[in-house]
C-alpha cells in the first residue's frame, strides 16, 4: 500500500546520489594510505568476499529476470500441447469444454469479452474519481491533514480481494441493483446497457463487478497520481498564480498539463490490475451456460475467474493446458499493458522541471 | 492568465477575489467541490466493507472458541467452531514466503543499487520487478502449478502456496530496499570506505541497517499483501476444515481460502463462518500494518 508512496518525500533533491556511487568503489580501502606504490597494475584487488557478495547479489538480479522469462516459457510448454489439440479455434471459438482430453473445444472470445467490458467499466468511474482525489489531495487539504487522507485512500488497497468479492456480491449487488435496472430499462437501446443473459437486476453481472473493480483499483490510480501532481514545480504554479489565476485555473494550466501522462501511466496500472484480478470476481459474476450478448449486464467468467473456477478439474495435462492456455493469454495482456503503463510514466513530466 | 493588464497596473485592494468575475469564481468553486466530493465518494466504500465485516463477523469473534479450535467436524447447520487451522495456514504459509523473498529481494535492491548502477542487467531486472509487481495472482499460481506440481510432480502443498506468494511479494521487497538503499547518504558509505572497510562489509554493516526500518516497514507491507491473496490457493492446495501444521502434505485451510470456501455453504452457519473468517483476516492485515507504521516510527532512517 504505501510502498511506494512514503519514501518518495525522502527523495527530493538525492536525485544526483546515483551519480557519484561509483566513486567510491575504486579506493582500494586499506592500500591507500600507502603511498609507495604508485604503480596502479594491481589496483584490482578484490577481496574474496567482496567477489562473493558483489556475485549473490547480481544473481539475484539475474534470478528475476530468469523468473519472468520462466514464467513466460512454463506456461507456453504447457499450453502447446492443449493448443495443439484443441478441436476448435482458440481465439474465436465461444465454447470451453475441458472434460475430455480427447475432445478438447475450447475458446477465449467470451471470457475477452467479459474481462475487457468489466476492466473497462471500472476504469471509466475509477479514473475520474481518482484524478479528483489527487487533485484534492495534493491542491486543496491542508498539508497536516493530506498524510492521514492519503493513508485512508491507501487503506482500500489494503483489504484483500476476497472480502471484496463478499461485500460485492452479498452488499453492494442489491442495493446498486435498481440502478441497473433503470438503466437496462431506460437506456436499453443502447447496446452495452440492453439485456444481458441473466435478468439485469439479479446483480451478478459485469455492471457489479466493475462498480468493484473501481474501488479495488482507485487506491494505485491515486498513488500514482498524486505522486506525479505533486511534482508539478513550483514556479508554474506561483507564475499562474502570479498572473491572476483561480487554483482552478492553476490546476487547469499548470498541474494538469504536467501530471496527465502519469495519471494515464497510473490509470493503465490499474487497468492491469482489473485485468488480472480473480477471487472478487469469481464471487460476483454468476455462471451461466449461455453466451454473453455483449452487454453490461451480462454475466459469465473473466480468464483468471475461470482459471479458477476450473481449478476442481485439473486432473490431465491437457485440461490443466487449456486453462493455462487461458493463462498465457492474460499474462501477455497484462505484461504489455504494464510495460505500456511505465513507459508512460516514466516519461511524464521529464524535461519540464 | 486573462487578467488583462489594467488590472495588474492598479495596486491591489483589500481582498483581490472581488476583481474576478463571476464565471471564474463559479467554476473555481464547482470544481473545488467536484474535488471534495471525489474524496468523499472514496471514503464510503472503505467505511461501509468495515462496517459490514464488523456487523456480520464480531459475533464469532467474540466466542472464545473461535481462537483456538477449527471447523472440523461441523456440519452445515452448526455454529461455532473456530479458525485456529486457518490462521495456522496463513500464518506458516506467509512465513515461508517471508523466508524466502526477503534475502532474495533485498540482495536484487542492493544489487539495483550498489553494484548494478546502470548496467543493462540492472535496468532489465527493474522492468521485470515492475512486471512482477503487475504480475495477476492466478498467473503466479498457475505457472507455480505448471513449474512444481506437472514439471516436478510435486503434490499440492501449503508450500506450493508460499511459492506463489514468493512472486507476489518479492517486488515488494525489492522496491521498497531499493528506495531505502538510495536514501542512505553517501557520507556514510564514503567514510566507511576511508576507513578502509571493504564494500560488502559497509553494505552489510552500514548501509543496510541504516536503511534497516524502511526495509521491515516494507516487508510487513508485503506480508500483509500476500496474506490476502486468494487466487493462487485455489490452484495449489486443497481446503481442511481440521489443523495441519505440515506444509509438505495434505491440505492445508488458510484465511482466504476459508472464506471462499466456507461461502459455498448455504446456511446461516456457513455465513457465520465466513464473516468471522473475513474479520479475522482484516483484523490480521490491520495489526501487521499497525506493526508496519510502529516499526518506521520506532527505527526512523536519520538523514542528515
Amino acid at each position: 500500500m504505501t510502498d511506494s508512496t512514503k519514501p518518495e518525500q525522502y527523495l527530493e533533491g538525492t536525485g544526483d546520489a546515483d551519480a557519484s556511487r561509483g566513486a567510491p568503489e575504486e579506493n582500494p580501502g586499506p592500500e591507500a594510505p600507502i603511498p609507495a606504490r604508485e604503480s596502479r597494475s594491481d589496483k584490482s584487488v578484490v577481496r574474496l568476499g567482496d567477489r562473493v557478495f558483489r556475485s549473490v547479489a547480481t544473481g539475484s538480479g539475474a534470478f528475476v529476470v530468469a523468473t519472468i522469462a520462466a514464467i513466460g516459457i512454463f506456461l507456453l510448454i504447457r499450453a502447446i500441447p492443449a493448443l495443439q489439440a484443441n478441436e476448435v479455434n482458440f481465439l474465436f471459438s465461444r465454447e470451453w469444454r475441458t472434460g475430455d482430453p480427447d475432445n478438447l473445444r475450447f475458446g477465449i472470445i467470451d471470457l475477452a469479452w467479459i474481462t475487457v467490458a468489466s476492466s473497462l467499466v471500472a476504469l471509466l468511474l475509477a479514473m475520474p474519481i481518482a484524478c479528483g482525489i489527487a487533485l484534492f489531495l495534493t491542491q486543496y487539504a491542508p498539508r497536516i491533514l493530506a498524510r492521514p487522507f492519503a493513508y485512508i485512500v491507501d487503506l482500500l488497497a489494503a483489504v484483500p480481494s476476497v472480502i471484496y468479492g463478499l461485500w460485492g456480491a452479498l452488499v453492494l449487488a442489491p442495493v446498486i441493483n435498481p440502478f441497473a435496472v433503470w438503466l437496462n430499462n431506460n437506456l436499453g437501446w443502447i447496446p452495452i446497457f440492453a439485456d444481458g443473459n441473466i435478468p439485469a437486476g439479479s446483480g451478478r453481472n459485469v455492471f457489479t463487478a466493475g462498480v468493484v473493480l473501481a474501488v479495488m483499483i482507485l487506491p494505485i490510480i491515486t498513488g500514482v497520481t498524486r505522486e506525479v501532481f505533486e511534482r508539478t514545480p513550483t514556479t508554474q504554479i506561483e507564475g499562474a498564480l502570479a498572473l491572476g489565476a483561480t487554483k482552478w485555473e492553476v490546476i487547469r494550466t499548470t498541474v494538469w498539463p504536467f501530471g496527465r501522462n502519469g495519471f494515464i501511466g497510473g490509470s493503465m496500472l490499474g487497468l492491469g490490475r482489473a485485468l488480472g484480478e480473480t477471487v472478487a470476481l469469481t464471487i460476483i459474476l454468476s455462471t451461466t451456460f449461455e453466451a454473453p450478448s455483449y452487454s453490461i449486464f451480462d454475466a459469465g467468467a473473466t480468464f483468471a475467474s475461470k482459471i479458477a473456477l476450473g481449478s476442481a478439474e485439473f486432473n490431465h495435462n491437457l485440461t490443466v493446458g487449456a486453462y493455462i492456455s487461458a493463462g498465457l493469454v492474460l499474462f501477455v495482456i497484462t505484461f504489455a499493458v504494464n510495460a505500456l503503463a511505465r513507459w508512460i510514466e516514466s516519461s511524464s513530466g521529464k524535461g519540464k522541471e | 492568465m486573462r487578467t488583462d493588464t489594467a488590472d495588474v497596473e492598479r495596486p491591489a485592494t483589500a481582498p483581490a477575489f472581488q476583481q474576478i468575475g463571476l464565471g471564474r469564481r463559479l467554476k473555481n468553486n464547482l470544481a473545488t467541490t467536484v474535488f471534495l466530493i471525489a474524496f468523499g465518494v472514496a471514503v464510503v466504500p472503505l467505511l461501509w466493507v468495515l462496517i459490514t465485516l464488523l456487523r456480520e463477523g464480531l459475533v464469532p469473534l467474540l466466542d472464545p472458541d473461535w481462537w483456538y479450535h477449527s471447523f472440523y467436524g461441523l456440519l452445515p447447520n452448526d455454529f461455532g467452531g473456530g479458525i485456529y487451522h486457518a490462521l495456522v495456514g496463513t500464518i506458516l504459509q506467509t512465513l515461508v514466503c517471508a523466508v524466502i523473498s526477503v534475502p532474495l529481494g533485498v540482495a536484487v535492491g542492493v544489487f539495483l543499487i550498489e553494484y548494478g548502477q546502470n548496467s543493462r542487467l540492472a535496468r532489465t531486472a527493474t522492468f521485470m520487478v515492475d512486471i512482477l509487481s503487475g504480475l495477476p495472482s492466478i498467473v503466479a499460481g498457475l505457472f507455480i502449478y505448471a513449474l512444481w506440481i506437472t514439471t516436478f510432480g510435486f503434490p499440492k502443498s501449503g508450500f506450493a502456496v508460499s511459492l506463489s506468494l514468493v512472486l507476489l511479494m518479492l517486488p515488494v521487497v525489492v522496491r521498497t530496499t531499493e528506495t531505502m538503499l538510495r536514501i542512505v547518504p553517501d557520507e556514510l558509505r564514503e567514510a566507511s570506505y576511508a576507513l578502509g572497510v571493504p564494500k560488502w562489509k559497509t553494505i552489510l554493516k552500514v548501509v543496510l541497517p541504516t536503511a534497516l526500518s524502511g526495509i521491515l516497514t516494507g516487508i510487513m507491507l508485503g506480508l500483509a499483501r500476500v496474506m490476502g491473496e486468494t487466487a493462487p490457493l485455489l490452484i495449489l492446495v486443497g481446503y481442511a476444515r481440521s489443523i495441519n501444521f505440515n506444509l509438505f502434505q495434505g491440505n492445508m485451510a488458510s484465511l482466504p481460502l476459508a472464506i471462499y470456501t466456507e461461502r459455498k455453504t448455504p446456511t446461516d452457519a456457513g455465513d457465520y463462518r465466513m464473516w468471522g473468517a473475513a474479520l479475522t483476516l482484516v483484523l490480521l492485515i490491520m495489526l501487521i500494518n499497525l506493526l508496519a507504521t510502529l516499526l518506521s516510527r520506532l527505527f526512523a532512517v536519520k538523514t542528515k
